[in-house]
């Protein structure tokens, strides 16, 4: 792939390897895990800096934390869960929504250039807390009985086709649904940053004689790009959260 | 070129679906951190902040109702002063008024008493001064008459006994010829 003869450094997969920056103890610890757990510290520092002492009267820094916690908080956890169920889990959706959104940034920022939900791993990591929630919460609210009902869509009505419908809904809610949820984010920020890596790879690339109108072109669509990613990365991260509240709204909900 | 083959291998190796493990555990850990500082401390903290400041405005709208009321009771205290005082005013300017025409009446009425009065002397007055004028008049005349008379006819007639009846009879034809051409 990266030997098609003419030398253009295409990227692939390979974008998505990263050698070890060190070994601690025989872990490798590359960029990637560096960058999420700056991640970490940027999320809590700009949160702290702006609620650490929250005042009753605002200062700016705290008046923007304000309206990225409402939000999350009215936006998508009270519009889906209502005030009452919604106000335990408004703590993780709001860490969640923050945290998915600053591992999707990294995409453009230079230097890192990298979005860490662009790894399985991270956003497999809290597909499968949600899921875990998810999952416990159905338990907890129906029974062990309740529980298989709720998840295999149980319903009399349905006759014949009930055993058919009852095997799908169980795959698809236990097993399709947490990894749809993981891949969602996944794809779209590895497609995201292939695109990116490839104009700006392409820009560079064509900078010679007379393909140096082609290379304004993609630097221009370079541009468009991060543009176009960075609102996919607030979307992504939006609908992220947005599907973990309605999953655990379908737990709480009496089973149909 | 082996080098580049053993890359194409490593590639063809890696899934990117397949989670490697290291990455696995550095996510839970740094997502874990990010929630346990959120749920903890952070979001109590403004939650804390929001309920005050949730109070604070209630507040704030309940004493502003509150001094609305009473601005309004004060205001409706004082436009029943003002009624008040208007209509006393109004009562006030109409006892005045009356209070002024009956003095005015009575100055009139004074006024006249006193003119009549002064008239009643004058009449009075110049009633005597005429009666007066006219006894020395008549006094006078019937001196200067028989004096004239005297002169005239030589003699003297002071003594005469028909002096006065003469005299009479002359002023009377004098009023009769007055009350004539009157």
């Amino acid at each position: 792939m990266s030997d098609n003869g003419c030398g253009f450094p295409a990227p692939g997969l390979h974008s998505f390897l990263f050698k070890p920056i060190t070994t601690v103890g025989g872990f490798e610890f590359n960029k990637v895990m560096l960058l999420a757990l700056i991640t970490t510290v940027l999320v809590i520092g700009f949160f702290w800096a702006a609620f650490g002492k929250a005042k009753v009267v605002p200062g700016k820094l705290q008046m923007v934390g304000e309206a990225g916690y409402d939000f999350v908080r009215r936006g998508i956890v009270y519009e889906t869960l209502g005030k009452k169920e919604g106000e335990k889990y408004v703590p993780f959706m709001v860490s969640l929504f923050f945290f998915i959104w600053i591992m999707n940034i990294w995409s453009v920022i230079p230097l890192a250039q990298f979005p860490v939900s662009s790894i399985i791993a991270y956003p497999m990591v809290l597909a499968l807390i949600v899921w875990i929630i998810w999952v416990g919460l159905t338990f907890k609210r129906h029974g062990f009985v309740g529980f298989f009902k709720n998840v295999t869509g149980y319903d009399k009505s349905l006759g014949a086709v009930l055993p058919l419908v009852m095997v799908i809904e169980f795959f698809s809610n236990l097993l399709v649904r947490p990894f749809t949820h993981a891949v969602r984010l996944f794809a779209n920020m590895f497609a995201g940053h292939l695109m990116l890596v490839m104009f700006t790879v392409a820009s560079w690339y064509l900078l010679n004689s007379w393909m140096i109108p082609a290379a304004g072109v993609s630097f221009i669509m370079t541009m468009v790009m991060i543009l176009f990613e960075l609102f996919v990365q607030a979307v992504q991260a939006y609908v992220f959260v947005l599907l973990a509240c309605s999953y655990i709204q379908g737990a709480l909900a009496e089973h149909h | 070129m082996i080098a580049n083959l053993v890359q194409l291998a490593a590639e063809e190796e890696q899934n990117p679906l397949i989670p490697p493990g290291p990455e696995l555990l550095v996510g839970t850990i740094a997502f874990a951190i990010v929630f346990f500082v959120f749920w903890k401390k952070l979001l109590p903290n403004i939650n804390k902040v929001l309920e005050e400041r949730r109070a604070a405005i209630e507040g704030g709208i309940e004493e502003a109702e509150a001094m609305q009321v009473e601005a309004k009771s004060v205001l409706e205290q004082y436009k029943a002063q003002l009624a008040e005082a208007r209509h006393e005013a109004a009562r006030l300017r109409q006892e005045a008024q009356e209070q002024g025409a009956t003095l005015i009446a009575e100055m009139r009425a004074e006024g006249q008493r006193q003119r009549e009065e002064i008239i009643a002397a004058g009449h009075a007055q110049i009633e005597a001064d005429r009666k007066a004028a006219a006894s020395a008049l008549r006094q006078d005349v019937g001196k200067l008459a028989t004096d004239l008379a005297g002169k005239l006819v030589g003699e003297s007639l002071e003594d005469h006994a028909r002096q006065s009846r003469v005299i009479d009879r002359f002023l009377d034809e004098l009023d009769q010829k007055a009350e004539a051409a009157r």
